[in-house]
């Protein structure tokens, strides 16, 4: 790895958070299978003790990594889906969205927020994949459209946690268009010179790798999440045969040149930090 | 069949009489007899009627049929149309030239545009040359080398859309197609020349909107633009491909309901029965959008332009706000 810092005070992150074992929980890993605690793994930053495996989490989690003290001020909390175009495949859209709602307890699939990360302002938008797959629909778009406007007026940096399947097909046309209106304001944040970091994680396709996730100033992602444009389903369709082991994994998205950098969960925060120090803060 | 035109499945009552007509005319004219005058009108005149009919309720998914109806005028066609001189200009200076994406000067009148479009082909070889018009990552690229160079000339834009989608294939996911789209949906909105964008068949998805951001937007009135296809959406939500026309249907994909929900910025009519049926008016009635729009977007200052641009896509979107 490329990243380091000589150690020379210790820039540790307080360690104060020292969290109850709430549930007395176990945690079985998603690759290793080896169990562990619940509470050990949360301390772990959600990444396996045993092989490093980086489960999936979502916008809570990320929040209280990166914020400190896990303080933050949400933006634009109260946006939800409307439903227009009347759309019903198996069940009505708005059931699904009040499902999806009340499994996840999440108004949509993206939370965006305002705080400090290691002293630093920072803009950080979160998407859950939890919601629908993390699909981009008019009130992901117009959440990201408002924390990036945030960003430049503020002139805090900005940072979007992409997690997403793309799209969200039950708003057609109106979720191709979140990925102009997100790059629109893209566009004003760089030339504003406010710095925008995008991380890429595990999975990150569709529109949402074809617009925001793919024009930070600096792409980074988490280790081996599934990063395309093209989901392997189809690709594997067009073509007809298998894709080899690794194929549109970060680690490949890396050396085909599409990344800066590849970053361990547990050393987020401290990476983002130094990066910022260097670029924004000095 | 006499005549060897294509008909969808929903023309076949219309084929058929457009069949017997033909038979008539021939016999009317092998016997060399005035006596089917009257019959060959009559026929003329139901013909006529049926057409109407046909095509004034036509259902989403018969639209999504006519967009991609084989005799439908390609990008290339619009260009040799419309334009007195074309210069055509190949690459993406990086890793070669993409036959899904095709570019160059075009002069119509004192006025020199660039064009650039999705490419279709018209039999097998022109079709996989062309690769069924779904462009790589290069194609995306080219694009936006050419509309740097209209910048640079102070030449405004016109692109056509026209594909089912960006190719998914293993090397346009290792030449980053995500980030090649991405990147032209962030340039297009500083391109500080008026741009005009025109749905002429298909368009579908990222790889549709990766040229697709301009000024005005216009969709033909019998195509269809959306962020899947029928037939995908068909499969990924109904888990069969049996079900496009509820799908063709269900996402609102058609010109009508793409302008009603303040997607695109107009429709461009077609003659009845769609664009093939006469190439000529519909390559007219393009260029009057064509010419009257650079007109007006020609006066328009600059920064304000592109402030028009940013603020339409911004407004784009509708969601419930509920008061904190
Ligand atoms: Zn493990």
């Amino acid at each position: 790895m490329s990243w380091f810092i000589r150690k020379e005070k210790n820039i540790q992150t307080p360690t104060e958070q020292k969290k109850e074992v709430p549930d007395g929980l176990w945690h079985k890993c998603g690759e290793c299978k080896q169990v562990m605690l619940a509470a050990d793994l949360r301390e772990n930053a959600y990444t396996c003790l045993h092989c490093g495996f980086h489960e999936r989490i979502g916008s809570k989690e990320y929040f209280e990594l990166l914020f400190d003290g896990g303080v933050f001020t949400e933006l634009n909390p109260n946006l939800e889906s409307a439903d227009p175009l009347q759309f019903v495949d198996s069940k009505p859209y708005p059931q699904r969205i009040k499902e999806a709602q009340a499994k996840t307890g999440l108004k949509d699939a993206v939370r965006t927020a305002y705080g400090k990360m290691n002293d630093i302002d920072i803009v950080i938008a979160c998407m859950d994949f939890s919601f629908i797959g993390g699909s981009m629909g008019s009130v992901v778009g117009e959440k990201i459209a408002r924390a990036i406007d945030f960003a430049r007026e503020k002139r805090y940096p900005l940072l979007i946690i992409s997690r997403s399947g793309g799209a969200r097909m039950m708003e057609a046309g109106f979720s191709l268009m979140q990925m102009a209106k997100t790059s629109a304001k893209l566009a004003l944040l760089d030339e504003a010179g406010v710095p925008y970091i995008s991380l890429l994680t595990d999975p990150t396709t569709g529109g949402v790798t074809a617009s925001f996730a793919m024009l930070g100033d600096f792409n980074i992602a988490e280790p081996q999440a599934l990063i395309g444009f093209a989901g392997p389903r189809v690709i594997r369709e067009t073509i007809g045969k298998d894709l080899p082991k690794g194929f549109q994994s970060s680690e490949f998205v890396l050396e085909h040149g599409f990344l800066d950098f590849i970053v361990d969960r547990k050393e987020l925060k401290d990476q983002l930090t130094a990066l910022l120090k260097m670029i924004w803060l000095s | 069949m006499a005549n060897n035109k294509v008909y969808l499945d929903f023309e076949k009552p219309i084929a058929e009489l457009e069949a017997k007509l033909e038979e008539m005319i021939q016999m009317a004219k092998e016997k060399n007899t005035h006596s089917f005058d009257e019959a060959i009108n009559s026929l003329k005149e139901s013909i006529q009627k049926l057409k109407k009919e046909t095509y004034s309720n036509l259902t989403p998914w018969q639209r999504v049929q006519l967009s991609r109806h084989p005799e439908r005028p390609y990008t290339m066609d619009y260009i040799r149309a419309l334009c007195e001189e074309f210069i055509e200009l190949h690459g993406d200076r990086q890793v070669r030239d993409d036959k899904a994406i095709v570019g160059g000067f075009g002069r119509i009148g004192e006025q020199t545009i660039m064009f650039i479009g999705h490419q279709k082909g018209r039999n097998t070889k022109e079709r996989q040359y062309r690769n069924f018009g779904m462009a790589n990552p290069e194609g995306y690229r080219k694009a936006l080398r050419l509309m740097r160079l209209a910048e640079k000339f102070d030449k405004p834009i016109v692109t056509l859309i026209d594909t089912p989608g960006a190719f998914p294939g293993m090397e346009a996911e290792e030449r980053g197609q995500g980030e090649a789209i991405a990147r032209n949906l962030r340039e297009m909105f500083r391109i500080k020349v008026p741009i005009i964008c025109i749905v002429i068949g298909e368009g579908a998805s990222g790889g549709a909107l990766g040229i697709a951001i301009g000024d005005r937007v216009y969709m033909l009135e019998n195509t269809w633009y959306s962020v899947i296809s029928p037939e995908s959406c068909s499969s990924i939500l109904w888990r069969s491909w049996d079900y496009k026309e509820q799908a063709a249907e269900a996402l609102k994909l058609t010109a009508e309901d793409m302008l009603n929900n303040k997607l695109i910025d107009g429709i461009i009519p077609e003659p009845l029965g769609g664009a093939h049926q006469d190439p000529e008016t519909t390559f007219q009635t393009v260029k009057e959008f064509i010419l009257r729009d650079i007109e007006t977007l020609k006066k328009e200052d600059t920064t304000q332009l592109l402030a028009a641009r940013i603020d339409k896509f911004s407004r784009m979107g509708v969601f419930i706000e509920n008061p904190a």
